[in-house]
């Protein structure tokens, strides 16, 4: 079983650190939610990790399985084993859903290696049937005039595709309407099990309604403050993030 | 003494004993045609060469501009075709100014008046057609020396007559070769849509070596009355390749002619396009797509003139450059005192993926009509960090993650194409320029 270890992480974007001794260790198969307040460094931890150029890790270090990929590039840790769901996905005018995913896939294979078409989009089909997504849906360009929900979806069935050790899924909730939030909330959950680790990062309890973690775990000022089981987020849904601050930070 | 030197800088290796040998070849040709040729020669020796204070060559790099060192080639053999992947309604294949060979219109298209023919044939054949179409508009954007070059050495080419009320489902394919050291080749294509018909034409220019050589090209088009005409030109000669391409396209009433132009290959190419709109009605869509690498100059002039009320015009050149390569485009739409209504657009689009590029941009427009929309753009970007985080986040590499972006970028241009076949033909080969 493969864990990602987070240890004694710092996070600055130029001179400000963001991210102040953050430690975390997520096991394939375990679920984790981290909520906090905005600004506390949920999102930039999530990106960091993914290896984004606009965030400096100035100390600490991030292992799968006691190996460092702090020195990766950024496709690199993804062929390792990371998937970042992003927030706000990106934009890609003239490039489809199929062409884009096809490349990363074609990415995982050894050199030289061709990839196998026909299995290709077999497999892409039964993904996307799994999701309940429109075939139609792979020749439209990536996120181009999508909706909040099809952006988050899309980004699902990548993941699904993509079968990555750890998912760091980045405020996936947000944009999205109740029933959009259920339907990537039932792609996530379809997906759960023995091989995927998730760290879900979310502003709100509402989602955790539908994904059930394992543990919460409270981030405020770039570290993690208090650890629980599910019932710490509902305690903290009643007492607010004020809570947080008077009883657990200045405790 | 330096009178002798100017006339030979003037002409080049392109001297008046190659021109008489050349026109010796072709005596069993019209005496008309040869007349032309013969006037064009005159001016190719007397017209100067594009100098640094000409307006029409601004930015361009004239020293590389050599007329020097080049021969008309000998027969080359036909090289195998390089596969389509689509379905074609006929092909024919020129090296080194010489027809080589041919896969024949089919029966139908045959019986129903469709020629598909060398210029050559045409000339004996279809006298008056020819005469009446071939190499008549002037090239107005600079190269006037270099079109009447091209006249005065075409020695063959391709023509395609359709005649009206006849759709072609399928495209028609014209390759012209070149092979061997200092080769210099005249491609010409002349397309007549008559009257409510459909057709797509495809030229091909490929080296089959790489070796320098010298390529001075020109195509007519001419869509009559409700044309539909489809003509795209994929350049990917040898990259030490001295290029000249030149367009003219005429639109009748309510013709609508798409243009592609596709430019991969040549050390510099200098590309001039224009699009007469010659009744109400006429559309013209001028669309290009450049990957400009190494040192590569890619030179394109257009002009859009609208001659006549109601007319539409939409220009989109998109240029990707890497390397140390080097862009101008230089646009101009013209409206007519009487052309009201003219709907003209004009854009340019640089995607730089090098520091070291340089694209140029000079849109312009001289409208002389009161009642018009007319607007032109020009934008240079980067390829766009977050886009390529996203690309790489799924494990894409780098290269491959800017090579998509540089695909979706062309994607637009490429989806106004209405043969899906074409469009993969074409990816393909801007693919394969990636590769290397």
């Amino acid at each position: 079983m493969s864990q990602l270890e987070i240890k004694d992480l710092h996070i600055a974007i130029g001179e400000k650190e963001i991210v102040k001794g953050f430690n975390l260790t997520i096991r394939q198969g375990e679920v984790h939610a981290i909520m906090g307040p905005n600004g506390t460094g949920k999102s930039t931890l999530a990106k960091a990790i993914a290896g984004h150029p606009d965030y400096t890790i100035t100390s600490g270090d991030v292992l799968i399985d006691g190996r460092s990929i702090l020195a990766l590039e950024p496709d690199e840790r993804a062929r390792a084993g990371i998937f970042l769901a992003f927030q706000y996905p990106s934009e890609i005018p003239g490039v489809s859903i199929a062409n884009f995913l096809r490349g990363a896939v074609q990415a995982r294979l050894a050199e030289g290696d061709e990839l196998d078409a026909t299995a290709y989009y077999k497999r892409l089909y039964s993904k996307m049937d799994l999701l309940k997504i429109d075939r139609k849906f792979t020749s439209r360009s990536v996120n181009d005039g999508f909706s909040g929900g099809e952006k988050k979806r899309c980004e699902i069935l990548q993941m699904a595709m993509l079968e990555p050790l750890f998912s760091l899924m980045d405020e996936t909730d947000s944009g999205l309407d109740i029933d959009a939030l259920r339907i990537v909330a039932d792609g996530v959950n379809a997906m759960r099990g023995p091989k995927l680790g998730i760290l879900l990062i979310t502003h709100y309890q509402r989602l955790l309604d539908y994904i059930v973690p394992d543990q919460v775990h409270v981030m405020w000022d770039g570290r993690i403050v208090k650890s629980g089981d599910k019932s710490l987020a509902l305690e903290l849904e009643s007492k607010g993030y004020d809570w947080v601050k008077t009883e657990l930070v200045h405790a | 003494m330096s009178t002798l030197t100017e006339t030979k800088s003037l002409v080049g290796c392109f001297t008046a004993e190659m021109f008489e040998a050349h026109l010796a070849s072709l005596a069993h040709l019209p005496a008309w045609w040869l007349e032309r040729k013969r006037a064009a020669f005159a001016r190719y020796t007397t017209l100067p060469m594009p100098a640094r204070t000409d307006e029409s060559w601004r930015f361009s790099n004239l020293g590389s501009l050599t007329l020097d060192g080049f021969a008309l080639p000998a027969p080359a053999p036909a090289a195998p075709l390089p596969p389509l992947g689509i379905a074609t309604a006929g092909t024919l294949v020129f090296s080194n100014n010489r027809f080589v060979a041919r896969e024949p219109l089919t029966a139908e298209l045959a019986a129903r008046g469709v020629i598909f023919d060398t210029l050559q044939n045409a000339l004996l054949t279809h006298g008056a057609q020819v005469k009446a179409h071939l190499l008549t508009q002037s090239v107005k954007q600079g190269s006037e020396k270099f079109s009447a070059l091209h006249t005065a050495f075409l020695a063959d080419g391709a023509f395609v007559y359709v005649p009206r009320g006849v759709t072609l489902a399928d495209p028609l394919a014209v390759f012209h070769g070149t092979a061997g050291a200092e080769a210099a080749v005249f491609p010409h294509t002349l397309v007549i849509a008559e009257e409510n018909t459909k057709a797509t034409v495809v030229d091909f220019f490929r080296s089959t070596d790489a070796s320098a050589q010298f390529a001075c090209g020109q195509n007519d088009i001419y869509a009559s009355h409700g044309a539909q005409v489809t003509y795209v030109a994929a350049q990917n000669w040898s990259r030490c390749t001295l290029s000249f391409q030149f367009n003219s396209t005429i639109a009748r009433r309510d013709a609508k002619v798409l243009s592609l132009n596709v430019h991969l290959g040549a050390r510099q190419a200098r590309h001039e396009s224009h699009s007469q709109l010659q009744a109400p009605g006429a559309h013209s869509e001028m669309l290009a797509l450049t990957v400009a690498h190494g040192t590569q100059e890619f030179d394109q002039r257009t002009l859009q003139t609208h001659q006549a009320p109601n007319t539409s015009s939409n220009l989109l050149y998109k240029n990707a450059l890497l390397g140390h390569a080097k862009t101008i485009f230089s646009g101009l739409i013209v409206v007519d005192p009487d052309a009201q209504k003219t709907d003209a657009y004009q854009s340019n689009r640089n995607l730089m993926l090098s520091d070291d590029a340089e694209a140029n941009s000079l849109p312009g427009l001289e409208i002389q009509a009161n009642d018009v929309r007319c607007s032109h753009g020009a934008t240079t970007s980067r390829i766009d960090p977050e886009l390529e985080f996203y690309l790489r986040s799924r494990g894409i590499p780098k290269a491959q993650a800017d090579e998509l972006l540089v695909f979706g970028f062309f994607e637009e241009v490429l989806l106004k194409l209405e043969h899906e076949g074409l469009r993969a033909a074409l990816r393909e080969m801007i693919k394969i320029k990636f590769k290397n």
